[in-house]
């Protein structure tokens, strides 16, 4: 079964290259197909990973594959996944499924934007999968160049300024994450290899120098404060699908180095620089949401959004509680599909309405019925309502947080909390504003309908969704054990 | 007798070769194209007959030929095969193709000479056989004033160098009474005088390989001279300067161990900063080549920080890398150049409209420059960034890391150019010729597997 994850990341691969050889219309249903095939065999691999769990086995990497890369450097392509990057990779075939569907009538070289799209999603698997520091660096990096053109070709707004800065800080946090693994490498004998890392545990000095250089060069990909400045620039002037990709997806990528990479390796450093981390994700937390509540237009308002959200995640990572950890894997995969449909939303709407502005809009319940309804769900989840995943995820890191019984952990835990009461705020006023009320513009009346394209692309997301929230234990079980594999190397430390 | 056969055939060809061009010349045959055919294949002759294996030493201890320089030797020889083919149509039209191509086979079997060495007077005797010449070839454009103060400039800051070169050997000679490169190390003392030698030493070399701050002849030089040129003084010339600074230097250098890494590093610094920072500004393609050519030579020499088999692999890697990368954006280049008729940037603009090909290839080599996954130059940089590491602290190294970002700036500044932007001019002929086409294929071909299969790497180390 070893065959899957490089099938999996061989895919895309090939179908970017496929895309990029036929013609516009043919493009579309290549990818939509190898959308479709990757969704699958992601869903097989979780199946796989059940079914060997339920056998019995214990090995904390299942479904390993190793090939040999550069000998002289001790670098290999190690592949292989826990709970958590199984969960990784479901939501990122789903949103990457989703957003070929929701791409359906991109112009102006459409071969062009779907081999892009593929070339970012064979990145994430391949990140999500390895097992090595250089392959996960190297996967990591070769998503830069197709967002450059994503969103300077089809983006909208300052588009060539939002992709330039985006790229350059982007390209600036692996600058940072470059020297901290040679830190890492060098201080381990020359050694890249994640499972060699994490059993021989790095010395005090060395972990304190390349924590901060990794957390931070993986944090401005997932919206670090004050390393969050691409974020609305990037996520406004991206065309859908890239909003889709960069939110839902891009920002996982580096939450999930932060824990993976950076807490999981360097857990006496992680333990010295906790209160920095939990500052700074509680500072993110609410001055997004606090920014969102000024915002006009809807991508900007679910761009800050997602500032905020990502909060949670760091702020999970870095109170170091088993649940605070469970959650914030549980947040990464919610606020990936949640924001993934939200921005879906907002870009079939901006279609038919030629407006992102809100108080340009109103009334679209009735003129668009469908989207409109896909645009509550996205909306209710993104404030955690009971029933959607968000409340799942957020519930668990606050719950997580609050076995911290100090005044500093309690302060940033409440801070976290009422934030929930400003997204609320902000979400609702979207929905008045856009969906109900009044009719704004005549030329709104009468809408096309949403295809069954997008619905389809919608509805993959939405049941994803409202599945992750109702029956939540599906993926705690897949996950707990593996955060707690990460907890104890906590425990280690207080009791070695 | 068996010395004089084995005279290293491939110098023994290039000589005959150069021969039989000049006989050709002399009985007046005067037709570009056929010169130009003679020295594509005399190149490609050169590059099969290093393939064969040669007596080790030759001339007593004066030649080493070993799979090293062979590979090297390769290399260069097959740089200078793809940069003839794209500058041909230029060359065919030229009333002096023979001279050239007479000039250019001097040069390569000078480089030849200098990449064997064993001894540093063979390593003078090739380095100026090879730096002359190109000074003649660089004033090429015979109409062009700056051709002219191209070729100029190059003369003078090549024997300006050389004066530093020869300063710092004759000192060698005088410490350890030996020029063989393999015996000066052992008798080379820690003393005040062979530090100053190996500043000369390496002064010269700096000022051939343009690092900062013997590096101000470079932009004039790339400017005014014939973009062909441009191109063999930016990927060939540099190349071979770069090995032997790793296979001459790096033995003697050792003897110096103590203050080497200090004034490395703040060398490397200043060069990557340099070269980026005037990079962003350039508005003249060649110039912009020439900036980000320096900023390049910053990285190599991050490889030289730290001896050790993987510094030096890392090195030789990235040479390879670099070759390729070049050559894709330089063919392009040129074949603009001679469209517009223009040195500048914006000739880039709405290349992807035109001719995906071109553009496909200019970008896969800037993202190889810039060091961007799964391009070969993300591996080049990333191996000689690990090499370097000890050798210095880790902000030095944050910080060139950081450049990394500069010089992504403007190279994303040129995919925007030919992606984003709308057609200034129309293109007469958008199509390109086969042989161009099919060197721009293989260079991104390279560019796009040298990294991701691990052949060229695991060839190298196995090497030394």
């Amino acid at each position: 079964m070893s065959f899957l994850i490089p099938l999996l990341i061989a895919i895309p691969v090939f179908s970017a290259v496929a895309n990029y050889l036929v013609n516009a219309n043919s493009a579309r249903w290549i990818a939509a197909i190898s959308g479709f095939i990757q969704l699958v065999i992601s869903i097989l691999i979780w199946k796989v990973y059940a079914d060997f769990r339920a056998a019995g086995e214990t090995a904390q990497f299942l479904l390993t594959a190793h090939y040999s890369w550069f000998p002289l450097w001790n670098i290999n392509l190690d592949l292989g996944l826990d709970g958590i990057s199984v969960t990784m990779l479901i939501m990122t075939s789903l949103v990457v499924f989703s957003a070929s569907l929701l791409s359906w009538n991109v112009k102006n070289d459409a071969k062009l934007f779907f081999s892009l799209l593929n070339f970012l999603s064979a990145g994430a698997y391949g990140f999500f999968s390895s097992l090595d520091l250089f392959a996960m660096f190297f996967f990591l990096e070769l998503a830069v160049v197709p967002k450059f053109l994503l969103i300077g070709i089809w983006g909208s707004g300052e588009k060539i300024a939002s992709a330039m800065k985006l790229v350059l800080m982007l390209m600036g946090g692996s600058a940072l994450l470059l020297t901290g693994l040679f830190v890492v490498y060098y201080g381990a004998g020359g050694n890249f290899s994640l499972t060699e890392l994490a059993s021989n545990r790095l010395g005090r000095e060395i972990q304190l120098v390349a924590f901060p250089l990794l957390f931070i060069g993986f944090g401005v990909f997932t919206a670090l404060f004050p390393f969050h400045t691409w974020v609305p620039d990037g996520h406004s002037s991206a065309p859908t699908a890239g909003s889709m990709f960069l939110a839902g997806i891009s920002m996982k990528l580096g939450a999930y180095g932060c824990l993976r990479v950076a807490t999981y390796l360097l857990p006496d450093a992680a333990v010295a620089y906790s209160p920095y981390v939990i500052i700074l994700s509680s500072i993110a937390i609410v001055y997004g949401a606090l920014a969102t509540l000024m915002q006009t237009d809807l991508k900007y308002m679910n761009a800050y959004s997602s500032i905020s959200h990502c909060g949670f995640i760091l702020l999970g990572i870095g109170m170091q509680t088993n649940a605070s950890i469970l959650g914030s894997v549980m947040q990464m995969v919610s606020h990936g599909l949640m924001t993934a449909l939200f921005f879906g939303a907002i870009g079939l709407i901006y279609q038919r309405t030629h407006t992102r502005k809100m108080e340009e809009m109103g009334g679209l319940l009735k003129s668009i019925p469908f989207l409109s309804a896909v645009f509550v769900i996205a909306g209710l989840c993104s404030l955690g309502l009971p029933g959607f995943s968000g409340f799942v995820s957020e519930m668990t890191i606050f719950v997580g947080s609050w076995e911290h019984s100090d005044a500093f952990h309690r302060v940033a835990t409440i801070l976290a909390a009422a934030s929930i009461v400003v997204t609320a705020i902000y979400i609702l006023s979207a929905i008045g504003k856009v969906i109900f009320g009044p009719i704004r513009q005549a030329s709104h009346i009468s809408l096309e309908p949403a295809t069954f394209v997008e619905k389809l692309g919608t509805g993959v997301l939405v049941l994803a969704i409202l599945f992750m929230g109702l029956v939540p234990f599906w993926f705690t079980n897949l996950i707990s054990e593996d955060a707690r594999l990460i907890m104890n190397q906590f425990t280690l430390l207080m009791n070695p | 007798m068996n010395t004089i056969l084995g005279l290293i055939p491939v110098e023994a060809f290039l000589f005959c070769w150069i021969l039989l061009i000049l006989g050709l010349k002399i009985s007046g045959k005067n037709s570009g194209g056929l010169y130009v055919n003679l020295l594509l294949l005399g190149v490609l002759v050169a590059i099969g007959l290093v393939a064969f294996p040669a007596p080790k030493a030759q001339f007593g201890d004066l030649i080493h030929v070993n799979s090293l320089n062979r590979f090297i030797r390769g290399l260069l020889y097959l740089g200078t095969f793809f940069i003839v083919i794209q500058s041909s149509s230029w060359l065919k039209k030229h009333h002096h193709a023979a001279e050239f191509s007479i000039l250019l086979l001097v040069v390569l079997s000078g480089l030849g000479l200098m990449v064997s060495t064993g001894n540093l007077l063979i390593f003078y005797l090739g380095l100026e056989m090879a730096s002359i010449p190109l000074a003649a070839m660089a004033s090429f454009n015979l109409t062009s004033k700056m051709s002219g103060e191209s070729g100029l400039k190059l003369i003078l800051s090549s024997a300006f160098s050389s004066g530093f070169l020869l300063f710092g050997i004759s000192l060698i000679f005088g410490l350890t009474g030996t020029i063989s490169i393999a015996e000066i190390p052992v008798n080379l003392a820690n003393s005040t005088l062979a530090l100053i030698a190996m500043v000369m030493i390496f002064s010269g070399f700096a000022f051939k390989l343009s690092a900062v701050p013997f590096h101000f002849w470079t932009a004039d030089v790339y400017q005014g001279a014939p973009m062909g040129i441009t191109a063999f003084l930016a990927i060939v010339s540099k190349s071979s300067i770069a090995f032997v600074f790793l296979t001459v230097l790096f033995p003697i250098l050792s003897a110096i161990q103590q203050v080497w890494p200090t004034v490395l590093i703040a060398l490397i610094l200043l060069t990557i900063f340099t070269g980026n920072i005037f990079a962003l500004r350039q508005s003249s393609l060649k110039r912009f080549l020439a900036f980000s050519s320096i900023a390049q030579v910053g990285f190599i020499l991050m490889g030289m920080l730290v001896p050790s088999e993987k510094a030096a692999v890392s090195v030789l890697y990235f040479l390879v890398v670099y070759m390729f990368s070049s050559i894709c954006i330089f063919g392009v280049a040129q074949w603009l150049e001679e469209q517009t008729g223009k040195d500048s940037l914006s000739n880039f603009k709405g290349l992807y409209k035109e001719n995906p090909f071109a553009a496909w290839s200019v970008a896969l080599g800037l993202f190889s420059l810039a060091g961007i996954p799964p391009t070969a130059g993300f591996f080049g940089k990333f191996f000689l960034i690990g090499s370097g590491f000890q050798g210095a602290s880790v902000w030095y190294v944050v910080l060139v890391g950081l450049n990394m970002v500069i010089s992504l700036y403007y190279y994303l500044k040129i995919v925007k150019y030919m992606f984003m932007n709308e057609v200034i001019e129309e293109l007469e002929k958008p199509q390109m010729a086969l042989p161009l086409k099919i060197s721009l294929g293989i260079g991104m071909l390279a560019i796009c597997f040298l990294g991701l299969s691990n052949w060229i790497v695991n060839h190298l180390s196995n090497l030394f």
